[in-house]
């Protein structure tokens, strides 16, 4: 079992600057995903697919094989790799565009075959890399670049909650949602990454792991305040928990 | 003697596949192709090898980069339109050097067109098709005997450059069975590749990628893929010349196209007209030097291709103003007949020699 507290730099994350905002979630989870894969001691089999977005970039901090993919593609690329390693350890990192927007086909087969693969999905309801344009998860009434009064519902449709989503489907074996809003919302994370890995590395097949995360840069809010959108606003609309569990729907 | 079986074109490809030892296949239904994916379908599990019918053929392709980033054999096959689609993951495949092999049975267009052959995807095959300063080798067979062969060279051109090798080809060759001799090697040992992500065990991380942020960084990564092009330029031509040597009229034909051109050819020489065949099968990198030799001595060049006449360009490039340049095609599903190629010859032949020029 893991650890409550590391204090150490966990040996799958690299000792290099970050160029996240601060604030930004990003580093925040890579930490929980590198010691997740310290604890399960499966850095040498672990293959990271990094999405296109900010953290285009994570191989720079993830000790381990990395490979970027196509903007969307990113569990399309995970499947491509696991089914030829079946005996190494894939996760999939995206953010809400490349996972909800532009990869929403690739999400829902990948679920839907029971992928035996991680998939860590970072919510922070904001394009990030390009400059703050609207998410599919963006709020109702979130004002962004490309919402600059707020997102109507009218004209833009609701925010997608992907959990609730991927539910319907009969193949995931865990699916859970998290918000990293402070310190229990992070342990809560880590705890939530290690079932989605756990269950991975015992042949059980798909896990989803959503994490409401701060972007104050484009969430326009400064850092507190971008924790509390986080942890209230955001989770009002995407509520935090376990939806799927050992393969069997959660009832709330 | 080694047996001959009886094949179609697109088992004969997916046989082949099989025998070089492509470790996954991912497709998606669009027709002509659909034997392929059938066959795969079939055979792959068979040989403990990974088949996967993706949600559409951009998963497929880029199910292909993971497999690739593995350090694995990968092909994935379309028609032209699915081969649109594609095109994204084929620049990111060259981008990160990556070997695969993604055939395209080719279909008439443009749009959804219709589901005859058709050869109207060559700009899209040779001249990129997807975004980037890139380029993949293009094999284009005219038998199913070559469907076969030239997929086993397109996995081992894959894997010498790490690049992704189209084998272009059309509804009629995918369609039409003959007889071929299997390829009856084994597929070359998959070494363990240094740059793949199968896991950091007792070395350090790989990671792969086609994003170059730093200033000059990409130019460099520019540099390096045009160095490997100008090599497989002077390594990897391939063409067939058929009664070059004394030829006034030359064609350049590929595929289906060179077949009739063929029967075109016999039909002139029986009547005393000395026309010649140069068949591409390389159409990147092109046989440019193997044209211009050639149209030294001829009265006139004819292009024959199932399209507006996109190939075309290349050969006027190679010919260089030499000689006149012909065409005779068909488009959206056309095939040319032998009987006005056999009239163009003869209307070329009565050309005089212009000397001195």
């Amino acid at each position: 079992m893991i650890k409550d507290m590391i204090y150490d730099r966990p040996e799958s994350l690299t000792d290099v600057k970050t160029h996240y905002c601060p604030g930004c979630g990003h580093g925040i989870v890579h930490t929980l995903i590198a010691e997740t894969i310290d604890s399960l001691k499966i850095r040498e089999r672990t293959i990271g697919v990094a999405p296109v977005g900010c953290s285009v970039l994570a191989y720079f901090y993830m000790n381990f094989d990395v490979t970027e993919a196509a903007h969307g593609r990113t569990p399309s690329v995970a499947t491509g790799i696991k089914r030829v390693l079946p005996d190494r350890i894939v996760f999939s990192y995206q953010g809400d565009g490349d996972l909800a927007a532009i990869g929403m086909a690739e999400t829902i087969h990948t679920a839907n075959r029971g992928e035996n693969i991680t998939v860590v999905f970072i919510n922070n309801a904001v394009y990030g890399m390009t400059g703050g344009q609207m998410a599919p998860t963006s709020l109702i009434g979130q004002k962004t670049a490309t919402s600059p009064r707020g997102r109507n519902v009218e004209t833009m449709g609701p925010p997608l909650r992907m959990c609730e989503l991927l539910n319907s489907l009969d193949k995931p074996y865990h699916i859970e949602r998290v918000a990293i809003d402070g310190p229990d919302g992070v342990r809560k994370a880590r705890k939530a990454l290690m079932t989605a890995f756990k269950a991975q590395v015992d042949g059980k097949g798909y896990s989803f792991v959503e994490i409401l995360s701060p972007c104050p840069i484009y969430q326009r809010l400064s850092p507190v305040d971008a924790l509390k959108f986080v942890g209230t606003q955001m989770a009002a609309y995407f509520p935090v928990g376990v939806f799927r569990k050992e393969g069997t729907v959660v009832n709330a | 003697m080694a047996t001959r079986v009886l094949m179609t074109g697109n088992d004969a490809i997916g046989e082949a596949a099989i025998r070089a030892g492509c470790d996954a296949y991912y497709g998606y239904p669009i027709t002509p192709q659909n034997e392929i994916t059938a066959f795969m379908a079939l055979h792959m599990p068979e040989n403990n090898r990974v088949f996967i019918q993706a949600e559409s053929e951009i998963s497929a392709i880029n199910m292909v980069f993971g497999t690739a980033a593995a350090g694995k054999r990968a092909m994935t096959s379309s028609s032209s339109p699915g081969i649109s689609l594609k095109q994204e993951g084929i620049s990111f495949l060259a981008g990160a050097e990556l070997p695969a092999v993604i055939v395209n049975v080719q279909r008439g267009g443009p749009g959804l067109g219709n589901i005859a052959p058709s050869q109207s995807d060559y700009f899209q095959a040779t001249k990129g098709g997807g975004h980037g300063d890139y380029h993949q080798i293009v094999l284009a067979p005219d038998s199913v005997q070559e469907m076969h062969d030239l997929t086993i060279l397109a996995f081992k051109l894959a894997g010498k450059y790490r690049t992704p090798v189209m084998i272009l080809t059309d509804g009629r060759l995918g369609q039409m069975m003959e007889p071929l001799i299997l390829y009856k090697g084994t597929p070359p040992p998959m070494q363990r590749k240094a740059w793949a992500v199968n896991g950091a065990i007792n070395r350090k991380p790989n990671f792969i990628r086609s994003l170059y942020l730093v200033e000059g960084e990409l130019e460099t990564l520019n540099i390096k893929l045009q160095k490997k092009y100008a090599g497989i330029r002077q390594k990897e031509i391939r063409c067939e010349k058929r009664l070059t040597q004394d030829c006034e009229v030359l064609l350049v034909a590929y595929g289906t196209s060179a077949r009739i051109a063929k029967g075109a050819i016999a039909s002139v020489r029986a009547a005393g007209i000395r026309a010649g065949l140069l068949r591409p099968i390389t159409l990147w990198p092109f046989p440019y030097d193997a044209i211009a030799r050639i149209a030294k001595h001829v009265k006139g060049v004819l292009v024959v291709e199932m399209s507006s006449g996109q190939m075309l360009e290349d050969v006027k490039l190679a010919v260089n103003g030499h000689v006149p340049v012909f065409f005779e095609g068909r488009m959206g599903g056309g095939v040319p007949l032998e009987s006005s190629i056999v009239k163009k010859i003869k209307s070329i032949s009565r050309r005089k020699i212009m000397t001195g020029h």
